[in-house]
């Protein structure tokens, strides 16, 4: 376990807000009744949802191996080298700003801007994992079209981006 | 319905990879549960922010400032915000949900979600770092005039 202040730390903000809750609750006993209502109700469903999402992530995160696919993502790798930055991009877990390391190295290694582009595209909005959660809270329609458009405009700002951008200065 | 594949397929992949390998099943899923501990401060403050601003906010609030009305600057304002901040999906999406079914019109609600997604702008320092200074600001850039184009078009769709 976690020593107390450290735990602190990270949770301040939600205690602060509990107390803030708690507080309204006192002085307006019926807004802050709606909002407990709201806040367990909102806690009962996400905790039913995450469970298995958060399984396939570390099944993910665990099973596919990030050094050897980097080699397959070069410049001349074409269709097959598109599809696995986007696969990858979008197999991969965490926040944007953990993405931009995994970046840096597939640079390093040889892979096309193009393709780094494509990886940070899926990354950012196609993440798997994501996906079937935004399917579940906003419904299968909307997940679908946002996706499709997404895969559209990344492909395109991809490529506007490698060419609009000379080479030299991608790389600082 | 869709909640019964999820567990369908975590179950799946669990079995498969328990079957494979022991160990890496056992890392994988103290993986699973470091990743969810690590949200979890964030997760908890948003769930509380959701009934503090639905129970303070009417349904008529809500949809005068985000809701399909609120036309081209509810549209901005909400790609803004979306820019700005830096919430999981995960957490996001919730918010999102809530905020529809209280009456916000689902061009905002895409363009907060799309440029939440997409634009960083707390995070430019270190896409700089990768990337260099052009290619982020043009990455960006493109990035919130194309969730514009998402929210319009998701707005006529939907």
């Amino acid at each position: 376990m976690m020593k107390g202040r450290e735990w602190l730390k990270r949770y301040w903000v939600f205690l602060s807000l509990l107390a803030i809750n708690v507080l309204i609750g006192i002085l307006w006993p019926q807004i802050g009744r709606q909002s407990w209502t709201l806040t367990k109700s909102n806690l009962v469903e996400m905790i039913s949802v995450i469970p298995p999402i958060f399984i396939l992530l570390g099944l993910l995160d665990i099973w596919v191996d990030r050094a050897t696919m980097v080699k397959y993502t070069g410049k001349d790798s074409g269709v097959k080298g598109m599809l696995i930055s986007f696969l990858l991009g979008s197999a991969a877990a965490g926040p944007l700003y953990a993405a931009f390391p995994v970046a840096a190295v597939m640079l390093g290694k040889g892979s096309s801007v193009f393709n780094v582009l494509l990886f940070i595209g899926a990354w950012s909005t196609t993440k798997i994992p994501l996906l079937t959660f935004e399917a579940t809270s906003m419904g299968i329609r909307f997940m679908i079209t946002r996706l499709v458009l997404s895969v559209i405009g990344i492909t395109v700002i991809a490529f506007a981006a490698e060419k609009a951008v000379p080479v030299e200065e991608k790389i600082s | 319905m869709f909640t019964y594949i999820l567990y369908g397929c975590a179950a799946a992949g669990l079995a498969v990879s328990f079957s494979k390998d022991r160990g890496k099943t056992v890392k994988a899923l103290k993986k699973a549960w470091k990743s969810f501990e690590n949200i979890l401060p964030q997760f908890l403050t948003v769930l509380v922010l959701i009934g503090l601003i639905l129970s303070i906010l009417d349904s008529e609030t809500i949809s005068l400032l985000l809701g399909t009305k609120s036309g081209i600057w509810g549209l901005l304002g909400a790609a803004l915000l979306g820019s700005i901040t830096l919430i999981p999906g995960f957490v996001a999406f919730p918010l999102a949900a809530a905020l529809l079914k209280n009456g916000a019109g689902y061009m905002q609600i895409a363009a907060f979600i799309s440029t939440l997604m997409m634009v960083g702008i707390v995070t430019i320092p270190m896409e700089i770092e990768t990337f260099g200074k052009r290619m982020t600001l043009f990455r960006n850039g493109a990035a919130f005039l194309f969730s514009i184009v998402v929210a319009l078009v998701m707005g006529v769709i939907l």
